[in-house]
């Protein structure tokens, strides 16, 4: 007989109930928890408190820290396998999760010294121009590549140092509620990313309207919900990041960073 | 129409508000000659058309009103409120031009823009002019900042525009189509090159809305496009107020809207083009705090402060609006600070030794006595340097705020004018602390002898261009932009490109 697993949200570092007591169930089987506004803004707070931190990593600590994700990944290629269906399919999205997380992991130490520039100003000055994170962004992953397709959208944010609260595809939220179990193994400090599942319904208008929340990601979401969250995200003036391409790239990094200048005058 | 300049510097008596302190640290012990500028070579026409398609063209609608020079409230021309007829009219223009300037050789694109570059400068005095008497900045401030930083924006862009695919590695940029641009009062000829140079050197049109109280400078553009005989349709301009800007940003055929303004209209603007699949860079308002240690060089720091809130009468998005003073040199900074202020000339703006002109619009300053008011009920101690102000026109005296604390309005709100708010610090990790906490992200500044803390602050700055030992500096090469509500894009640099490309 299975000692069968409650699937839990991860919010802090920590695999938690959703606080609403709610559950639905998109297989017609497992329950998974039905995360509510409360449990986003637990994981907001959870993540804005760990930014400072995970920015003020060094960059070789960060593609450290996300290869070492891409080995826990990989060495429960088969349990994932099996969530996303079984199949050459399955083994092809998980081998393709593992690849994003390996390629983005080298990038951390790479990615200033490609889009960050020294400016040569007019002037008696010494100038200059690095990539920072955004800080909080939420990502609403899609719905079709449940693994994957959630993976392309966090290892790049990651990879620039911004923390993440990220929405489970609805249909199919089994793959990512247990890809916090890797993270949770891969040092990530607690907070870095968490993972909500619910209903996006429910859920997207808190998201977008949340006003710690700097940056959204609406890869996974329709035209209508892009304008919904559009709008909402007009409060604090949020980044709406909007990628279509599954390709990687240090662009799709750069897409949540900031560019920060920094002037000094030079003289004896 | 003859431009009338009335003003001196012989500033006559205004009588002095009650509740505020008049310093008297030290007195100015020799007075100024008045050197004005001259103003015989500048032509102002009594009223504008639209820039569009080329040529100065009639409008559709009927309604014009005033620019007034906000130093003397003289009516110095009619403008256009263009409506929905004008607009859509530029945006026809720009689309039906986007083609041939996207596909002319860029190099060709890269001359007309050094065209423009060098037409500027050939003009420079009279835009310099143009720009003070409908703005009401310092002469001092349009020449030797305003135009030629200007006419250094084109020149370098100019030089991208043939260069973009080296710009953006493994990709092949393309242009947008027709970007809808809306700038703000403040650097009315400034905001318009750093908007109009990246626009046309990735290859895209443009229909640009200068703003309601300083459209001259981009009148006078008009005819430098028309001189550099740029295609037609490829810069339009049209004038008005906020309807007219929306008018532009919500067109259909607008592929890319850029906005440097008041975080209000930015949000409204985010709002009204949700869905559209447009593409958006916002440069909104700041409440950037100065931050000066117990080690920083006092004397430097006071002229970087001062530099941070007083330049272009604290009109600027970035300005150094709160001043995070270390609390063992509190005292000795601030007696330096009250005297330098007592030196500073506020007065005719067309008057080469004026430090601090005219508020820009009779709104704009009766925001900022709203504010200052509300410093005053709230508790700060509002020290102003005797200072006359002028009986006609719009003027409001470099002040500065003391024993604020975080939650006033004044330490909080973008006052636009000049006025600092004063606070303290003791550790490094308060004044970060205090830096950041506010919803902009605009710009920073940081005054210390000390090379890691600068690094160390820089770091921890939340804001998109920080200055250390230094204040207000802007370059061409250098990318400007906020972070969180302060807006998104870069302006400047490589990274301006960008938000007029598309990389596939």
């Amino acid at each position: 007989m299975d000692v069968r697993k409650t699937y839990k949200l991860f919010v802090n570092g920590e695999f938690v109930r959703s606080e609403s007591g709610r559950a639905y169930r998109p297989d017609g089987k497992v329950n998974v928890p039905r995360g509510s506004r409360k449990d986003l803004r637990d994981a907001v707070r959870a993540a804005r408190t760990a930014f400072p931190g995970w920015a003020g990593r060094t960059a070789m600590n960060r593609g450290q820290i996300l290869y070492r994700a891409a080995e826990m990944l990989d060495g429960r290629a088969a349990q994932f396998v099996e969530l996303l269906g079984s199949g050459a399919r399955a083994r092809r999205e998980l081998d393709q999760a593992v690849e994003t997380l390996v390629w983005y992991a080298g990038w951390t130490d790479k990615l200033s010294q490609v889009t960050g520039t020294v400016n040569p100003v007019a002037g008696p000055y010494f100038n200059f121009t690095i990539p920072e994170p955004t800080g909080v962004v939420a990502i609403i992953a899609p719905e079709e590549a449940p693994l994957a397709g959630l993976v392309r959208r966090l290892a790049p944010a990651l990879c620039g140092g911004n923390v993440v609260v990220a929405l489970a595809a609805e249909s199919a939220p089994l793959a990512a509620l247990t890809l916090a179990e890797v993270l949770a193994t891969s040092d990530i400090p607690a907070g870095v990313v968490n993972i909500i599942s619910g209903q996006r319904k429910e859920l997207l208008g808190w998201l977008a309207s949340h006003m710690d929340v700097n940056a959204i990601d609406v890869a996974g979401c329709t035209p209508d919900e892009v304008k919904a969250i559009e709008e909402s995200a007009a409060g604090n003036v949020k980044r709406v990041i909007k990628v279509t391409s599954k390709e990687q790239s240090p662009y799709l990094i750069a897409a949540f960073m900031e560019m920060k200048t920094i002037w000094h005058p030079i003289g004896v | 129409m003859a431009i009338t300049k009335k003003q001196s510097t012989d500033l006559s008596g205004v009588p002095t508000k009650s509740k505020i302190s008049r310093g008297g640290l030290a007195k100015q012990v020799f007075e100024y000659a008045p050197a004005p500028e001259s103003i015989d070579h500048v032509k102002i026409q009594p009223r504008y058309g639209l820039f569009i398609g080329g040529r100065m063209v009639e409008p559709h609608s009927k309604k014009r009103f005033p620019t007034i020079n906000p130093a003397t409230e003289s009516k110095l021309a009619e403008v256009v409120d263009a409506d929905e007829v004008d607009v859509d009219h530029a945006v026809k223009a720009a689309d039906k031009a986007f083609d041939s300037w996207a596909r002319l050789s860029p190099s060709r694109r890269a001359r007309y823009l050094f065209r423009i570059s060098r037409l500027l400068q050939e003009r420079s005095r009279e835009l310099a002019v143009v720009e003070t008497m409908d703005g009401g900045k310092p002469i001092k401030e349009s020449r030797d900042v305003d135009i030629p930083l200007s006419a250094a924006h084109f020149f370098y862009y100019a030089g991208w525009a043939d260069k973009l695919e080296w710009a953006f590695p493994n990709r092949k940029p393309r242009p947008l189509g027709v970007a809808g641009q809306v700038i703000p009062w403040n650097f009315p000829l400034l905001m318009l090159a750093w908007k109009i140079a990246p626009a046309l050197a990735a290859g895209n049109t443009v229909v640009l809305k200068p703003a309601e109280t300083t459209p001259l400078s981009a009148m006078v553009f008009a005819e430098i496009c028309m001189q550099a005989e740029l295609p037609p349709g490829v810069v339009n301009i049209v004038t008005g107020a906020g309807k007219t800007g929306s008018l532009v940003v919500s067109h259909p055929d607008v592929k890319k809207v850029a906005f440097t303004g008041s975080t209000e209209v930015g949000k409204s603007i985010q709002r009204a083009i949700a869905g559209s699949g447009k593409r958006l860079t916002l440069e909104l308002g700041g409440k950037a705090a100065n931050i000066v240690f117990d080690d920083a060089p006092l004397d430097q720091a006071v002229e970087g402060i001062v530099n941070g809130i007083y330049f272009n009468q604290g009109h600027v998005c970035c300005a150094g609006s709160r001043l995070l003073v270390q609390e063992s040199i509190a005292e000795p900074l601030l007696e330096k600070l009250k005297r330098r202020l007592s030196t500073l000339r506020l007065g005719d703006p067309l008057d080469k030794n004026t430090d601090i002109g005219a508020i820009n619009s009779r709104a704009q300053l009766e925001k900022i006595q709203g504010l200052v008011e509300s410093g005053i009920e709230e508790g700060a101690e509002l020290y102003q340097p005797e200072c006359v102000l002028p009986a006609r026109g719009f003027w409001f005296p470099p002040s500065l705020f003391t024993n604020v604390s975080q939650s006033y309005r004044i330490a909080r709100e973008e006052i636009f004018g000049p006025v600092l708010s004063v606070l303290t610090f003791r550790t490094p990790n308060e004044a970060v602390e205090k830096a950041n906490n506010t919803p902009y992200g605009l710009s920073a500044g940081v005054w210390t002898d000390k090379g890691s803390r600068i690094l160390w602050m820089a770091e921890r700055m939340r804001a998109g261009v920080v200055w250390a030992n230094t204040f207000n500096r802007f370059d061409p090469s250098s990318p400007f932009g906020g972070y969180k509500e302060s807006g998104f894009g870069r302006e400047g640099g490589v990274h301006g490109l960008l938000p007029y490309l598309e990389l596939n």
